[in-house]
C-alpha cells in the first residue's frame, strides 16, 4: 500500500509551523520559519521543508488543513481550524486522558481543558492584552537590552527573584527601570519576567487533570516549564516539540478528513 | 468546521418600513425643535416616555443616537473630545460617542436625514435604572443648554419586585408632573396618558412577538436582525405608528415560519447572546455566526424593551413596575433564572457574553455568572472582550477565534 501523507500548518503571529505525518500517525517531517509579514509564503516555505524532510514532494499530501492566526490565508489548506481545536487536538494525541493545556504562544495564551476521552470541555483565551505572551518577553527583551536566547539561563541561574506586580506591558516595563535603577541584579529581573508570565496566564483559569505546556515560548525558554512546576506544585508535560502542537493538531484533523 | 460563504435569507421587507418610521421620527424631532410647535424632552431609553408623551412632549432618545454612531463606525473617531473634556475612556462609549460627536459636530444624523442633529432639549428626564451613567451624561447636556433635568432614581440588584419598590418609582414619577406641565405648557390628560400607556404596552406585545418567533426551528429572524429592527420599540412605544411596524413584521416573520425559511440557511446551532450589540461589528458578527452555521436566536438585549406590567388604567404604578422589573435593574440569581428560561424557550445551544469593556452593567460575565450557568445547565459558554461603542477595545482576531473555537466545540461535542 501507498503511504499516504497529511500536513498541519500553523500560521502564528511570531512562527510558522508545518508538520507533516504519514498515515501511521509517525512524523515524518516539520519545518519552522518566522511568519513575517508574507503568510503564504511562510506556509509554502514550511510545507517545502517538512515535505523534503518526509521525503516527498508537495503534490504528494493527501490534504493539508491551516489553522493559527494566518489559517486563512494558506492556499494549499482544503480547511481551517482554530488554533484551540488543534492544539486540543496535537496534546491529546501525545498525552491521552484528563488534561489542561497551557499554551503560551507569541500574541496569545491559551487555557484548554479537555475531558479523559478528548472532548473538550472550555477554553479561555487572553483578553486583548499581551501580559503573559511571548510578545511580553519581547518587550522585555528589548528593554533590558538582553536576547531572549540569554534571559532563560539567567533567569534559571539567578539567586534571587523581583516580583513584578502589574498586568500591563508598558506599566512591567517602567517596573523593570525602576528596579534596575533600585540596583536589583539584571538576573533577578529576568526571572522575575517569567514569574509574571506565568502567574498571568495561570490567573486566566483554573487547572484540572495532568497540566500540558506548549507553544513557542515553552520551547525556546524551557525555564518557564520548571517555574511554572513549581508555582503550581506539580510535574508538567510538555511534548517533544512544544511549538508544533498546533500543526500536529491540523495535520490530524487532516487525516480524519479523508 | 468548513466555514463557508452564504447569502443571508435576504432583508426582511418590514426593516425597509422601520427604517422609514425612524426618519419620520427625527424629522418630526427636528421641526418641533426649529418650529417650536412641540417642547422636546429628552429621555433615558427606559425612562417615563409614556407620561412625556401624554404631557405633549416629543420625545427623544439619545442611546439611539449614540448607537448609531457607534453602528456607522465614527464612534472612536469621536469618543477621544469627550475623553479630553474630561470623561474618561473607561466610562460608557454611549456617553463619550454622543458628547464626542456634539463637541465634534459630527451627528450621523446629517448624512442618514439630512439634518444638523439631534434635537435642542427643553428639559431632560432619566431613570437611573440602567446605570448611573445616565445621568452625568444628561447633566452635561442639562449644563450644556441650561434647561431643567428632572430624574428617577430606582433601586437596583433586585431580586423580587416588591410594592415597595414600584411605589417609590411610581412617586418619583407622579413628582415630575408638574414641573414637566409648567414646561411643556400642557396639562397632563389622565385619558391621555391611558392612551398612550396602552398603544405603548401594545407595541411592546408586538416587539415580545416579533421576538418570540426565534423559538421556532429554523429561527426567522437573528438577534443583529432585531438589534437593527428595535428602533421603534424603543422611540415609538406610545405611537399607533410603531405598532403599525411591527403588526407587519409579526406577519412577515410568521410567514418565514411557515415556509421554513431561517435567517440563517442551514441552521445547526442556537446561540444566546448576552450583554450589548457591538454595533460598529453588527453585520460582521452576523456574517461570522451565519458562515458557522449558528444563529443567535434571542438576547437580553433586544428584550429589554419589554414591558408586560405596562396598563392604562393604572399608569403610575405599571409604568413603575415595568420600568423596574427589567433584566438589567435585577439580582444575579434572578437574571440567572432568567436566562435559563431563555435557554428552554428558544432551544439554546451556547450562550455568548459580551463583555463590554465601557459598560459592566449590562456585562454579565464578571461575576461568575458563565460558570455557574454552564454547571447548571450544561450548555457551555463563551466570553468576548469588546465594547459596544467604542472599537478601539476591540481585537477582531481574537473575537473571530473565540467564536470559531466555541462553535467548533459544540459540533466536536455533538451538541
Amino acid at each position: 500500500m501507498i503511504p499516504r501523507f497529511f500536513a498541519g500548518v500553523d500560521v502564528g503571529a511570531s512562527a510558522t509551523k508545518t508538520v507533516v505525518m504519514d498515515s501511521s500517525l509517525s512524523l515524518a517531517g516539520h519545518s519552522a520559519v518566522k511568519s513575517g509579514t508574507d503568510f503564504p509564503m511562510a506556509a509554502g516555505k514550511t510545507l517545502e521543508e517538512s515535505c523534503a524532510m518526509a521525503g516527498i514532494k508537495k503534490e504528494d499530501l493527501s490534504a493539508v488543513f491551516a489553522t493559527g492566526y494566518g489559517r486563512k490565508t494558506v492556499k494549499e489548506a482544503v480547511n481551517t481550524k482554530t488554533e484551540i481545536s488543534c492544539h486540543a487536538k496535537g496534546c491529546f494525541h501525545n498525552f491521552p486522558g484528563r488534561i489542561t493545556i497551557i499554551d503560551i504562544g507569541g500574541q496569545d495564551n491559551k487555557i484548554i481543558k479537555l475531558a479523559a476521552n478528548g472532548s473538550r470541555t472550555g477554553f479561555q483565551m487572553n483578553r486583548k492584552c499581551a501580559a503573559g505572551t511571548g510578545a511580553f518577553l519581547e518587550e522585555m527583551s528589548a528593554r533590558l537590552d538582553i536576547p531572549i536566547e540569554k534571559m532563560n539561563r539567567m533567569a534559571s541561574e539567578a539567586a534571587g527573584l523581583v516580583k513584578l506586580g502589574s498586568f500591563c506591558t508598558v506599566f512591567s516595563a517602567t517596573e523593570v527601570l525602576e528596579n534596575i535603577r533600585a540596583g536589583k541584579q539584571p538576573a533577578d529581573i529576568v526571572k522575575g519576567i517569567y514569574f509574571s508570565m506565568i502567574k498571568r496566564v495561570l490567573e486566566m483559569d483554573s487547572l484540572a487533570g495532568d497540566v500540558v505546556m506548549t507553544g513557542g515560548v515553552v520551547a525556546h525558554n524551557g525555564y518557564i516549564v520548571k517555574m511554572a512546576e513549581r508555582m503550581i506544585g506539580r510535574k508538567i508535560l510538555v511534548p517533544d516539540l512544544p511549538q508544533f502542537t498546533g500543526a500536529l493538531g491540523a495535520a490530524l484533523f487532516a487525516k480524519e478528513s479523508m | 468546521m468548513t466555514e463557508k460563504s452564504r447569502d443571508k435569507s435576504g432583508r426582511l421587507n418590514a426593516s425597509k418600513k422601520a427604517g422609514n418610521f425612524m426618519k419620520d421620527y427625527y424629522l418630526e424631532l427636528d421641526r418641533a425643535a426649529r418650529t417650536g410647535e412641540k417642547k422636546v424632552a429628552w429621555c433615558t431609553s427606559v425612562g417615563p416616555a409614556e407620561l412625556l408623551r401624554a404631557i405633549g412632549f416629543s420625545v427623544y432618545f439619545p442611546e439611539t443616537h449614540a448607537a448609531m454612531i457607534g453602528a456607522v463606525r465614527t464612534a472612536s473617531e469621536v469618543i477621544g473630545e469627550a475623553n479630553a473634556a474630561g470623561y474618561s475612556p473607561d466610562i460608557c462609549s454611549y456617553l463619550t460617542s454622543d458628547i464626542g460627536a456634539y463637541l465634534a459636530g459630527a451627528s450621523p444624523l446629517k448624512k442618514a436625514y439630512g439634518i444638523e442633529g439631534p434635537p435642542a432639549p427643553d428639559v431632560l428626564v432619566f431613570n437611573t435604572n440602567q446605570c448611573r451613567d445616565v445621568q452625568d451624561w444628561f447633566l452635561w447636556y442639562a449644563e450644556k443648554f441650561s434647561v431643567p433635568i428632572l430624574g428617577i432614581h430606582t433601586p437596583v440588584g433586585i431580586g423580587t419586585v416588591t410594592d415597595d419598590h414600584v411605589r417609590t418609582v411610581a412617586e418619583q414619577m407622579k413628582k415630575m408632573i408638574s414641573p414637566l406641565e409648567e414646561i411643556s405648557g400642557t396639562r397632563l390628560d389622565p385619558g391621555e396618558l391611558k392612551r398612550v400607556t396602552d398603544l405603548s404596552k401594545e407595541c411592546s406585545d408586538l416587539w415580545k412577538q416579533v421576538l418570540e418567533t426565534a423559538r421556532f426551528r429554523p429561527s426567522p429572524l437573528s438577534f443583529f436582525d432585531a438589534a437593527t429592527l428595535m428602533g421603534p420599540a424603543v422611540v415609538g412605544r406610545g405611537t399607533r405608528e410603531a405598532c403599525l411596524v411591527y403588526r407587519e413584521l409579526v406577519e412577515e416573520l410568521d410567514q418565514r415560519v411557515r415556509t421554513g425559511t431561517g435567517a440563517v440557511p442551514d441552521e445547526r446551532f442556537r446561540i444566546y447572546w448576552d450583554g450589548m450589540p457591538v454595533w460598529g461589528r453588527l453585520s460582521d458578527h452576523s456574517r461570522l455566526f451565519s458562515s458557522l452555521c449558528a444563529c443567535v436566536v434571542a438576547s437580553t438585549y433586544c428584550s429589554s424593551w419589554i414591558f408586560t406590567e405596562l396598563d392604562g388604567r393604572n399608569p403610575f404604578e405599571s409604568m413603575a413596575r415595568a420600568y423596574t422589573e427589567l433584566f438589567i435593574v435585577r439580582s444575579d440569581p434572578y437574571k440567572e433564572q432568567y436566562i435559563k428560561r431563555m435557554f428552554d424557550f428558544f432551544s439554546i445551544d451556547g450562550i455568548v457574553f459580551h463583555d463590554a469593556k465601557t459598560c459592566p452593567n449590562n456585562s454579565n460575565s464578571r461575576y461568575g455568572m458563565p460558570g455557574r450557568l454552564r454547571r447548571k445547565t450544561g450548555i457551555p459558554a463563551i466570553v468576548i472582550n469588546a465594547d459596544l461603542n467604542d472599537m478601539r477595545m476591540i481585537s477582531d482576531e481574537q473575537t473571530r477565534t473565540n467564536i470559531e473555537a466555541f462553535i467548533e466545540q459544540m459540533e466536536e461535542n455533538g451538541s
